[in-house]
């Protein structure tokens, strides 16, 4: 098939990417800045014959991808940051009960209901096990229409393979904005790795399945927790993606995620322009966070670009191990950097 | 109904948290309140197994009211079993929405007092939920006797097969013992089902519009 390229708002590459992945179920509840995404899902999915439930709640929507998937089937919802902070409960539980499930947050400003423009603060939440209790899942961080479909496509392997949770942490501009996007083949459902843990269609022979995080035996929870962070590193050697630019030569390294990596990329060029050795270093994975490669530039000198009030320089910080001196610039409350301020403030840093 | 390979059972949080030890088929464990959206999900996934949302009182009356009702607006086809035995007995003996007006719990310690302390009054969930067009069969049962339980099994079993043809949303509520909460001895426990619950929750079809039943049967919901 030839190559197939669209223009599409961010929300809805990302619907496709999921419909193009074999997505079985989605559920979700409206909020804004990503209701086209469900709207987009309501109606390929049903013209599809595939399951979509507007549920009454993000709370009963990430409850409803919890149980489709502990049948076996590719389940997806997707929300924005107060809403993402009701489904934690739930991610936690899939978590428990290692089940692979898909949640795209088009992040928005908080805390509180905040406002409906993009931002960064839930950079914590996603990262470090938003809900309660011992995990992680894996966070993908895309900063373009194009990436969000690719990894949205991706996110449903990866939550198979890994057996949890797979989110997208996009914002409000990745969501809300038009670019051209080449979209991914439809995946062949015959690829799909198997399920024998799934509940339901048990074959003669075989033990109940029980899909549950409940552990009653400390001894026992404390062993099952263990297994899990074992599967934790093996995902810390395998996963960690990011994109680097100008790095090694660089006085200053730029480093950002998603829409903030995008104005950095800018200023970075313009500096460049200017003569001023600058880099770029881009996480794409969130979690697990490269932080080898990272901490392979330890000693070089950082600046931390966020929508936010300081979240990610944490990590940065963490993984350069306190070698590198790490600057912050960040906008907050759904505003968004300019490159002119960035290189600004890049000048400022380097006296230039 | 020859189903024990097709049919999975949701375990909410609660007493019933224990479901999965005691049924042999497959489950799925949810969080509390959360056991009809977990359903909604499990059936339309699989649509021609039986599949049973077991919630108590509490997860169903109290903290997953929202749950309850849309699942059973939607019309989805699975079957709730609810147990109700009128207060919480995984976590030690408060009062649940279903607790009798009057009744002592560990949060109502000198009774359930709908007016002056504010605790609002016992839910009848079943006439509830009979307003909604989703909700195709509701019958609420007793165990508290031998003739009881031959007749909660009876509407246990019309509620599965209606789930298995189909029709939509349907609940057996089952009043339900718990001597240890209630500080009875079982004896008495049975008897305090009989003389305070049954009066309050009229045992019966509350809603019958099924296809596949009777008129004589649709009749005597009304």
């Amino acid at each position: 098939m030839a190559e197939e390229k669209r223009l599409m708002k961010g929300n809805e590459a990302m619907g496709e990417a999921a419909v193009r992945a074999g997505c079985d179920a989605y559920f979700g509840y409206p909020i804004t800045p990503q209701n086209e995404l469900t709207a987009y899902m309501a109606r390929h999915m049903l013209d599809k014959k595939r399951v979509f439930i507007q549920a009454e709640s993000e709370v009963s929507a990430i409850n409803m991808v919890y149980g489709a998937a502990a049948t076996g089937a590719r389940a997806m919802t997707s929300s924005s940051s107060p809403g993402i902070s009701l489904k934690q409960e739930g991610i936690s539980y899939a978590c428990g009960a290692d089940v692979p499930i898909v949640v795209i947050n088009v992040a928005r400003s908080g805390p509180g209901l905040g406002g409906i423009s993009p931002a960064q603060g839930d950079y914590f939440q996603s990262t470090r096990g938003g809900g309660h209790g011992d995990y992680y899942h894996i966070v993908l961080a895309p900063k373009s229409v194009q990436e969000a479909a690719d990894l949205t496509y991706e996110a449903f392997d990866l939550a198979d393979q890994w057996r949890m949770p797979a989110m997208v942490l996009a914002d409000g501009m990745i969501g809300q904005m038009m670019e051209g996007v080449v979209l991914p083949q439809p995946k062949d459902p015959a690829t799909r790795i198997a399920k024998p843990w799934a509940s339901g269609n048990r074959p003669a022979g075989r033990d109940c399945n029980h899909v549950d995080s409940t552990h009653l035996v400390p001894e026992e929870f404390e062993q099952a927790n263990i297994a899990r962070f074992k599967r934790y590193d093996e995902m810390k050697k395998l996963l960690p993606r990011w994109e680097e630019q100008h790095v090694e030569d660089a006085d200053l390294i730029l480093t950002a995620y998603g829409t903030s990596a995008r104005v950095s990329l800018g200023a970075m060029q313009m500096a460049r322009k200017l003569g001023l050795k600058v880099g770029l270093w881009r996480p794409i994975t969130l979690w697990p966070f490269p932080e080898k490669r990272l901490g392979e530039l330890a000693g070089k000198r950082f600046l931390t670009v966020e929508m936010s009030m300081g979240q990610y320089i944490e990590d940065v910080k963490l993984y350069t191990h306190g070698k590198s001196e790490v600057s912050f610039y960040g906008r907050c409350g759904g505003m968004i950097p300019t490159e002119e301020d960035l290189l600004a403030e890049i000048r400022r840093i380097l006296k230039k | 109904m020859g189903l024990q390979q097709k049919s999975v059972i949701l375990n909410p949080v609660g007493c019933s948290i224990w479901a999965s030890i005691y049924f042999d088929f497959d489950s799925v464990q949810v969080p509390h309140g959360r056991t009809p959206a977990g359903a909604t999900a499990v059936k339309r996934m699989l649509p021609d197994h039986l599949v049973i949302c077991y919630q108590g009182d509490g997860d169903l009356a109290a903290i997953g009211t929202a749950e309850a009702v849309h699942a059973a607006n939607r019309g989805e086809k699975f079957t709730t079993i609810f147990v109700n035995n009128a207060i919480y007995g995984m976590t030690g003996g408060q009062m649940a929405p279903t607790t009798l007006v009057g009744q002592k719990a560990t949060t109502a310690p000198y009774g359930r007092d709908p007016v002056e302390a504010g605790m609002g009054y016992p839910i009848r969930v079943l006439e509830m939920l009979a307003t909604l067009g989703g909700t195709k069969y509701l019958a609420r049962g007793a165990v508290n006797n031998a003739a009881n339980t031959r007749k909660t099994k009876q509407y246990i079993k019309k509620a599965f097969e209606a789930q298995m043809r189909g029709e939509g949303s349907t609940m057996v509520e089952i009043l339900s013992q718990c001597p240890t909460n209630w500080a009875m001895d079982p004896v008495e426990s049975v008897g305090w089902v009989e003389s305070d619950m049954i009066p309050f929750y009229k045992l019966g079809v509350v809603k019958d519009e099924l296809a596949g039943s009777n008129e004589e049967s649709k009749e005597a919901a009304k």
